[in-house]
């Protein structure tokens, strides 16, 4: 018999009290802490930091506790929560040429002043399981070297020198934000950053990845890339000078692309440029290569056509909470509109099998 | 955090959205871009609704939330409570008695009055998007009021199929001017976008507002010789017997036997409350 769609509210809660169970899982099992998942979990509490747009490695932590690990649903938590944070002011930009480097490395140059600094890195890890860290124990403390107290000038400033890569033009414009202000095409490079940087981790490697095997190849050195801690500083109108309010981890990718030249530009390096918050490797990577790819238009090249080159196609696309959110709404209720369908397909046959009633009749009178 | 500001935006973010719809209101049909916030819900389930909404509340209105017609679909109840929890407003089910109803994929049954606003939800603003996927071109298409493309979807739909094979989210021409996108309500809505309240639709991951004042000409696309029909299933509700209403067609046995009720839930229940019974009226309520 019909049962009405009734009971909604109730039905809600009680998913709601099971959801919450679920997540908790075995209560026989110790609860995780967030300075667990701080610590332990770090480079997803990197990642939700870096989509969610909020420097908070606790409530990052706290919304992947929250999700069940789901990274995108605790990017989501984040993002929901930082709409409600009011905005006091901008930052000064961060000075990278200052980080406090954990990490620096450079495929361009075998050696360069700073040095190659391996950092805790999983690259020439083998990847075999570790059995050992499936039961407790200590781990052997790493060794340690001096600091080194003097900045690591960046790579591309040496080549820069020699004029041999483009210079990036100097701007006291401020930066759209996207987060303020509606989308519109074409977005300028600030904006697509900003895009870039916040959008999904996946889908940046995959246009990234798209471009090295021929999609708007354009050849990538990575000129640097470096982790570590830079400060971040805000300017107080009422003192009239900037104040330190603290600081943040970034990785920074800044690649080296050909370029061939044209008419009124000699032949030079071209600058691919990712920033991301956190030790975000693989991000920042892929977001140096995508911004390289979107700049066909201002560096005089061909559009290929390629979807990395499509500045509306990726900025549209690489915000993981709109494709989400679109993609799962599907499964809400849609049924006065498959309604409506359902009239159109059944209207539309009856018609199709009376004309073919009609032709058939015809065909047997004659 | 346990305090919300009314209606869970920030007054900043209200007066955005309130520009916006204004200038909406000032162009109908017009698509507004807006800076969408997150919201606590996802994409997709109704944020550009929610955030017009919220903007239009205030502490005397009274809210109705319907999903499918309906008071009490998950995604209802849900919007509904959002809103009893940030702004404390009354909430209701019956159409007469509120003065906001946010919307998903229907036009009430009972006809709106002057004192009402009727916000939809909406998920693609832009009626020209499965035609042009590149917003850059279709805003281009608008400003040039370029539609012959539409026009020859249509047509292409009746050479194929005999008829425009569009059954839900039926491009209209607000005042002679601009295409626009109903949001998926079926057709057989369509005709009552010509009303005495204020239509107002949010699209909040597409960035867009949009609005009709009261008595705003709205026409369904057509043909001369292919007039809009608003259809429905040819059926009187099961439950009240209403011949009038947009009907849902509920599944009863494993042998497919069918029954169709007023998918205005509210709507129903008034007929039934004034007396009125339809096939399976006395046996399923």
């Amino acid at each position: 018999m019909y049962v009405a769609v009734k009971g909604g509210e109730r039905a809600i809660e009680n998913a709601h009290a099971w959801l919450a169970e679920e997540r908790r899982g075995d209560t026989g099992v110790a609860e995780l802490s967030l300075a667990q998942i701080r610590e332990q979990l770090s480079l997803a509490v990197n990642r939700v930091m870096a989509e969610g747009s909020l420097y908070d490695p606790d409530l990052a932590a706290l919304a992947i506790k929250q999700a069940r690990g789901d990274l995108i649903e605790a990017i989501f938590l984040v993002r929901a929560y930082r709409t409600t944070l009011p905005r006091f002011g901008s930052s000064r930009p961060v000075e990278t040429s200052g980080m406090a480097c954990d990490r620096r490395i450079s495929a361009t140059f075998k050696d360069a002043p700073g040095g190659q600094v391996l950092g805790p890195t999983f690259d020439y890890t083998h990847r075999l399981l570790d059995f050992k860290l499936a039961a407790e124990g200590d781990v052997p403390e790493a060794p340690a070297a001096e600091p080194r107290m003097e900045t690591t000038p960046h790579i591309t400033a040496f080549l820069q020198g020699e004029d041999i890569i483009e210079r990036e033009p100097f701007s006291d414009d401020v930066p759209g934000d996207l987060t303020r202000e509606p989308m519109a095409f074409p977005a300028g490079r600030a904006v697509r950053l900003q895009s870039l940087t916040r959008g999904d981790e996946g889908f940046i490697l995959g246009m990234a990845y798209s471009t090295q095997r021929g999609y708007a190849r354009n050849h990538a050195f990575v000129g640097e890339l470096r982790i570590g801690v830079v400060p971040v500083e805000m300017e107080i109108p009422e003192l009239g000078f900037c104040i330190e309010i603290g600081e943040v981890e970034l990785t920074e990718c800044e690649t080296v692309n050909q370029f061939k030249g044209s008419k009124t530009v000699p032949p030079q390096f071209t600058r691919g440029y990712g920033l991301v918050f956190g030790q975000s490797e693989r991000k920042s990577i892929a977001m140096a290569l995508v911004d390289r790819a979107l700049r066909w238009e201002e560096l005089g090249e061909d559009n290929l056509g390629a979807p990395a080159q499509d500045e509306e196609f990726v900025l549209s696309h690489s915000d993981n909470i709109q494709a989400t959110g679109f993609l799962e709404h599907i499964k809400l209720p849609h049924y006065v509109d498959f309604q409506s369908e359902l009239e159109l397909v059944r209207k539309l046959r009856r018609e199709a099998a009376e004309l073919a009633e009609t032709l058939a009749s015809r065909e047997a009178a004659e | 955090m346990s305090d919300y500001s009314f209606a869970y935006l920030d007054e900043q973010t209200k007066r955005m959205i309130r520009r916006a719809i204004l200038k909406g209101l000032a162009v109908p049909g017009y698509q507004v871009p807006f800076a969408s916030r997150e919201m606590p819900m996802p994409y997709g389930w109704g944020t550009g609704g929610v955030q017009v909404s919220a903007a239009t509340l205030t502490p005397d209105d009274t809210l109705k939330v319907i999903d499918q017609g309906a008071d009490d679909t998950t995604n209802a109840v849900s919007i509904r409570k959002f809103f009893e929890k940030t702004a404390g407003v009354d909430t209701t089910e019956k159409t007469a008695e509120a003065s906001v109803i946010q919307t998903r994929h229907r036009i009430p049954e009972a006809e709106l009055t002057e004192d009402q606003i009727l916000v939809y939800q909406v998920p693609i603003p832009e009626p020209l998007r499965f035609l042009e996927p590149r917003e850059s071109e279709t805003r281009k298409m608008h400003a040039l009021e370029e539609y012959g493309l539409m026009h020859v979807k249509l047509y292409e739909d009746i050479s194929q199929h005999g008829a425009i094979a569009t059954a839900y989210a039926y491009p209209v021409k607000v005042e002679g001017r601009y295409v626009m996108d109903p949001s998926p309500i079926p057709k057989f809505d369509n005709p009552k976008m010509e009303m005495a309240a204020i239509q107002l639709f949010g699209a909040g991951r597409e960035q867009r507002i949009y609005a009709l004042p009261p008595y705003t000409q709205v026409v369904s696309l057509d043909f001369e010789d292919y007039p809009f029909e608003a259809s429905k299933a040819d059926h009187p509700c099961d439950l009240c017997g209403a011949e009038d209403s947009y009907l849902d067609e509920v599944i009863l046995d494993d042998a497919g036997s069918r029954m169709f009720v007023c998918s205005d839930t509210d709507y129903c229940r008034s007929r039934r409350e004034a007396g009125h019974s339809g096939r399976l009226g006395e046996e399923a309520v």
